[in-house]
């Protein structure tokens, strides 16, 4: 039955396997057989006269099937012995052909017969079982056949037959929709909605709700929403979750009708399994949006919400991690649900790490006046913890709780104190990072403290620490009294600084120069000079002109630029954008909700048809996303590398500033920490780093920018972009903002393809191209058209330095050679990890002849 | 929204039996998968969802085997997950301990329970009791081939009729977990209880069963207000309860499956004193030695007794020379764990008992920064409950009238029970 000898295919030790299989005789023998003429002798087997012979050769067949060997060629023997009456080994041939149906689509006609007349077997086993696989077996030519006993097995007498060809028809659907919807099985699947059978009503119901995903073949209706809340208190657990999903999709005509389904869906929340919970949970979520929020039904359904995703919490820890990524949506929607529960959130030591991280953020959601002080002292101990990443979470919280909770924020202070003390490297950088967001929020009420963070100076090696401290410097420049001598030591080692460093050392330092002019002439001169003549970085070198040209021309209105009163960062700076949010809260306990993204931002845009843009988006976006003009004057004769001209990059530069900072303010809101340098203005303006960059009025942004109009750096027409195009811009940004993976959260809409580039000002290219977002990473994608005389080749993709980091990770290197009037598609993958600068994306498409 | 494929993996990430329902994921996709994981965990950012491009992988971990769900559309990985958690449920019915071994030894049935318990993507029959009865390891011959029970596709899918018993009794487990976590400071951060009901039924035929306990909200409704009752704040059941029925009037009615099962669970959160404390006090001199003087307090009532009373007391990782005295009970340390337990097999109520232990430290510091465990406890105490649960009656109702016999006993136990210490 099993030779001796031993191949080496499984991946732990055969010798072991093979003396188990003497002893055991378990199925593991069939995973040991010669190798030499290894398909020759199943072949002989399987065509063997003898029946058990045959079962144990389909079995070795399906054991290298399981280890992955191609056992393909044996195809035609293994369907022979599909003619048995032995129903184990039907199952087999079944699996068999599963697998292999689609590599021998011909031979796998000659299975038609059988699978044909096992749909009128006596056995409904037997009849289920053949319109299960032949479902699963996805050649063409085999759907056909599957029309006539699939119709049959849906008026099968049995349930279990009829909630077999239930699913059966969403294959057939996911094969050929077409056929699915001539040969009305949309309209059997319908009647099965109302089969008097829970499980054949949840099948159904599940092969509905994905054809509709697709498209909508049947609109719930609330006739049908009856039928589904009866087979609900009936049916399994699985077939619960399918209803309940399918009842998130349907909107009722009023209140009662919302009221009704409450009534009878909330007592699932008492179900043991997490996922009947909850969908529940889902639909009442909706519902309760739906119906008057003051009455007292809807106050005693929310009370009813809290205890069941509390339970959630005593799961097993996968299910945690989802119950919570979902309580943090809830959260947000709803605070009220679970003010009281702070307690629960609190981390255990042998939590998964991933949960940790979640429950954290829950705690600071729900901190408040009244539950601060716990928060607090469970914070400090968790900053004391090992785990560095959980760690420096933990003291980024202790400041968001000082921001949030103003009661508190002595308290957080003086925690974030202690912890400096404590001189580990990491919770010191962290610590620093977040007392500059304290500033912010609270300006001139701890500077007090400034003189302790001044002896970790040395200890700062992260761009963002470091940046924060100088930020700190600059803005209590006139209470420090060797402030100069602070920013000195950071001058000196000036080129080898990130540029967020940079940028805020030259803030800093004016800053300093307009408090002290006594101490710092020398200095401004220095950092002004080592900004725009020595660094190549146009984002650094157009700041140091701004701020020149500004000290020069008028150092008072400079006085009333760089020194102005910032707005005060708001407390709550991760929330969700609230059209985001209740598109989440629709798919509770999906990925969509644990990614915190739509659905169409991670799954294939072929099976989900991804939003409609506005259409209006178009040329003002093209403009300022790309300036493709001054590429086309350069981009065919110049050196990559080479910068659009001095004046150009300045008359950019002001009609860029006008729209960014209208964008960066927008952002603000939801811009979480880490993107380096957002935006030009929030820096000018000495309002320091990013992290918590506040929702700053668009206004408020505008006014203190109108003096360098009038300084005649720039061309004033740019000045006047009518204000109805900034939504545009807005969107055009957002959408790269939302490709970067740390940033925003903002929905992903395809823009179509726009024109970059005009034939006419290129020599004959045509470019047209857009940014899209696959699976978290950026692509943009080009149509170069020749409308040139001769053909083009070697086309080389680059941008220039921009806000986001963004450059080609590839290079179009296999395009063909472009004959005249010929156009070519392709798409590169880009990266953000690009040198970080000014917010236009310069593109550059060079054509090398 | 269902699922694409269902692979069971071994630590190396190698495939060992893969499903794939869907045929649209990529052969190769899931080679990706130890992969990511790794990179993710050397990230620190370890989730049970990872994604690959447009594939996404839900997944947990059972002994040396992964259960990874592989799926391209909009998922609701709750239910997946739940899934998984139940496969290991059905497949630990069937072949006892689940691990890599054990998945290769049953491939054919693993198949044929994968082809059973989803289709398409969409769970299907998961009571591994009916499963038991149409999907066995003996291949029959088509004559007398097994039917699909009624029970797969009933509003009963949880038992088949026609059980029969000589005896009829019914056992019911009254468990309760006690989770704790209090600071080094002695403030109790979290108290709460972990309920949970579970039954052995051996009954005839198709039993009808109510159980009664002594629930607040129901005394409240009856006008029996002051009668000793516990409020329950959450409550979870098996599915053969009647929801609907337990929301309007409070009574758990359900026709039960065969066999051991869990009923429900309950979950509220306690003021009261923890059962069991300890003090500790701890003499650091480092570079020499550390010495731990350790009291442990029951405060429960002195009729009661907690069993197998385990202190797990954390030491640092490089200490050696153990010495300890007590009074009472055995100490060992466990170097492997980094801690000493010391072992109590019967603690009653009322008693306070001492252990100092005297530990060597290297004269060299190690680099590592080491975490801070808390101190953890294990018990047993019989016949008690924390909450003051009761059952009050079990009414068993079957057409044929036997008589059966209901058993009930109640034991406190450990949860996640943590002294945190400075």
């Amino acid at each position: 039955m099993f030779s001796a000898q031993v191949i080496g295919a499984l991946s732990v030790n055969p010798e072991k396997w093979f003396d188990k299989t003497i002893r055991n005789m378990t199925d593991s023998k069939y995973f040991t057989t010669t190798k030499k003429g290894e398909i020759f002798e199943l072949k002989t087997e399987l065509n063997s006269e003898k029946k058990e012979k045959k079962k144990e050769a389909v079995k070795k067949v399906i054991a290298s099937m399981t280890v992955g060997k191609d056992v393909s060629a044996l195809f035609p023997d293994v369907v022979n012995c599909m003619q048995t009456d032995n129903v184990e080994l039907k199952k087999l041939v079944y699996l068999y052909l599963m697998n292999y149906a689609k590599s021998q689509p011909d031979l796998a006609i000659m299975a038609v017969n059988t699978f044909v007349k096992d749909c009128e077997d006596p056995n409904p086993l037997i009849r289920a079982l053949a319109v299960r696989t032949m479902g699963c077996i996805r050649v063409e030519k085999i759907t056909e056949y599957l029309c006539d006993p699939l119709r049959k097995c849906m008026k099968d007498e049995d349930p279990y037959v009829r909630k077999t060809a239930a699913v059966c028809v969403a294959k057939l659907h996911d094969m050929n929709p077409a056929l699915v919807k001539d040969q009305g099985f949309v309209e059997l699947l319908n009647d099965l909605l109302s089969d008097a059978n829970p499980m054949v009503v949840a099948n159904a119901v599940a092969a509905l709700t994905e054809i509709n995903e697709q498209k909508t073949v049947i609109e719930v209706n609330s006739q049908m929403v009856n039928k589904l809340l009866t087979a609900l208190n009936e049916c399994t657990e699985w077939g619960q979750v399918f209803i309940l999903d399918a009842l998130a999709g349907y909107t009722p005509r009023d209140d009662r009708e919302a009221q009704n389904i409450c009534e009878r869906i909330s007592p699932r929340l008492a179900h043991a399994n997490a996922a009947v919970v909850l969908s529940t949970v889902k639909v009442l979520m909706k519902l309760i949006d739906i119906m008057p929020a003051d009455s007292e039904f809807i106050t005693q359904l929310t009370k009813k919400l809290a205890p069941p995703m509390v339970t959630l919490l005593s799961a097993e820890p996968e299910i945690q991690y989802v119950a919570l990524r979902n309580i943090n949506l809830i959260v947000q929607k709803r605070p009220d649900i679970l003010k009281q529960e702070m307690k629960v959130f609190f981390v255990k030591y042998n939590d998964p790490i991933y949960v940790k991280m979640e429950k954290l953020d829950i705690m600071i959601r729900l901190a408040q006046q009244s539950n601060i002080s716990q928060v607090l002292s469970e914070l400090k101990e968790y900053a004391t913890e090992v785990d560095v990443d959980f760690v420096r979470k933990s003291v980024r919280a202790i400041g968001r709780c000082a921001i949030k909770v103003e009661a508190s924020s002595e308290r957080c202070v003086q925690t974030l104190l202690e912890l400096i003390q404590t001189k580990v490297n990491y919770v010191v950088q962290e610590a620093v990072v977040v007392i500059k967001d304290i500033f912010r929020k609270y300006p001139n009420r701890y500077e007090s403290i400034i003189s302790a963070l001044c002896e970790n100076l040395d200890t700062l090696d992260e761009p963002e620490a470091r940046a924060s401290m100088i930020w700190i410097i600059g803005e209590y420049a006139e209470r420090i009294d060797n402030a100069d001598e602070l920013l000195e030591s950071f001058v000196e080692g000036f080129h080898d600084e990130n540029t967020q460093v940079q940028l805020q050392l030259l803030t800093a330092v004016v800053k300093l120069f307009l408090k002290r002019p006594g101490v710092a002439q020398a200095l401004v001169q220095r950092v002004l000079s080592l900004a725009t003549q020595d660094s190549d970085n146009p984002d650094l070198r157009d700041r140091g002109f701004i701020y020149w040209r500004l000290l020069s021309a008028d150092p008072a209105a400079a006085k009333n630029v760089v020194l102005t009163e910032k707005p005060l960062i708001s407390e709550e700076t991760d929330l969700l954008e609230p059209s985001l949010l209740e598109q989440l809260v629709c798919h509770i306990g999906t990925l969509a909700s644990v990614y915190h993204k739509p659905p169409s931002a991670f799954i294939d845009p072929a099976k989900a048809p991804l939003r409609q843009i506005n259409p209006t988006t178009t040329n003002t976006n093209g403009a300022n996303l790309l300036d493709t003009s001054s590429s086309s004057r350069n981009g065919t004769s110049s050196a990559p590398t080479v910068i659009p001209s001095q004046d150009q990059v300045i008359a950019d530069l002001l009609s860029l500033d006008l729209n960014a900072p209208a964008t960066t303010a927008a952002f603000g809101g939801n811009t979480m920490s880490g993107t380096t340098s957002s935006g030009g203005l929030d820096d000018l303006l000495g309002l320091g780093g990013d992290v918590s960059v506040p929702s700053v009025p668009v206004q408020s942004a505008h006014n203190p920018f109108d003096p360098l109009a009038g300084l005649g750096l720039g061309n004033p027409a740019a000045a006047q972009i009518p204000s109805q195009q900034q939504p545009a811009a807005i969107g055009g940004l957002a959408e790269i903002f939302g490709t970067n993976a740390l940033s925003t959260n903002t929905l992903n809409y395809n823009y179509p393809k726009e024109l970059l580039l005009d034939a006419s000002k290129a020599m004959g290219m045509q470019v047209e191209g857009t940014f899209i977002r696959k699976s978290g990473r950026i692509y943009m994608e080009l149509t170069i058209t020749n409308k040139a005389m001769q053909a083009m080749s070697n086309f080389a993709v680059q941008f220039n330095k921009n806000s986001f980091g963004l450059v080609p990770a590839e290079q179009p290197n296999s395009l063909a050679p472009l004959l005249p009037n010929q156009s070519q598609n392709f798409t590169i993958a880009c990266d953000t990890t690009g040198p970080v600068q000014s917010v236009f994306i310069y593109s550059f498409i060079q054509n090398k002849k | 929204m269902a699922t694409s494929a269902i692979y069971i993996l071994d630590l190396k990430g190698k495939t060992i039996i893969a499903r794939n329902y869907r045929g649209d994921i990529d052969s190769s996709a899931i080679d990706k998968f130890i992969g990511l994981l790794m990179e993710k965990e050397e990230e620190g950012q370890s989730s049970p969802v990872l994604t690959y491009h447009e594939t996404n992988f839900v997944f947990i971990k059972h002994t040396n085997i992964y259960l990874v769900s592989a799926c391209r559309a909009n998922v609701n990985v709750t239910m997946i997950l739940s899934f998984l958690y139940k496969c290991v449920e059905v497949f630990t019915e069937y072949f006892k301990d689940v691990e890599e071994e054990s998945i290769r030894d049953n491939f054919v049935v693993i198949y044929e329970l994968l082809d059973e318990m989803m289709d398409f993507g969409f769970p299907q029959t998961t009571e591994s009791r009916i499963l038991q009865e149409y999907i066995t390891q003996e291949g029959q011959k088509l004559v007398s081939a097994p039917r699909p029970p009624m029970a797969v596709t009933n509003a009963v899918s949880w038992r088949s009729e026609g059980i029969k018993y000589r005896k009829n009794e019914v056992f019911l487990d009254v468990i309760e977990s006690v989770n704790m976590l209090a600071s080094a400071n002695g403030t109790i951060l979290q108290s709460e209880i972990v309920g949970s009901v579970k039954m052995r039924v051996y009954l005839t035929g198709m039993p009808e069963l109510r159980l009664g306990l002594n629930d607040k909200v129901l005394f409240e409704g009856n006008g029996r207000a002051k009668s000793k009752s516990v409020e329950l704040e959450d409550v979870k059941f098996h599915q053969c309860v009647r929801l609907s029925r337990f929301d309007t009037d409070r009574t758990i009615s359900f026709i039960p499956p065969d066999g051991a099962f869990e009923l429900m669970s309950y979950r509220l959160t306690t003021l009261v004193k923890p059962l069991l404390w300890v003090d500790t006090s701890i003499e650091r001199h480092s570079h020499s030695r550390v010495s731990f003087i350790i009291k442990a307090k029951s405060q429960f009532k002195r009729r009661s007794t907690a069993n197998n009373v385990e202190i797990i007391i954390p030491v640092p990782s490089d200490a050696d020379s153990p010495k300890f005295k007590t009074s009472i009970g055995s100490v060992k340390y466990m170097p492997e764990q980094s801690a000493i337990v010391w072992t109590i097999k019967s603690f009653p109520g009322g008693k306070e008992y001492l252990l100092t232990a005297h530990l060597s430290l290297p004269s060299v510091m190690s680099e590592d920064a080491e975490g801070r465990p808390p101190i953890k406890l294990k018990f047993e105490i019989p016949y008690f409950t924390t909450s003051g649960i009761q059952v009050r009656y079990l009414k068993i109702i079957e057409k044929s009238g036997y008589q059966a016999l209901p058993w009930v006993r109640y034991i406190t136990q450990n949860g996640e029970y943590e002294l945190r210490m400075n």
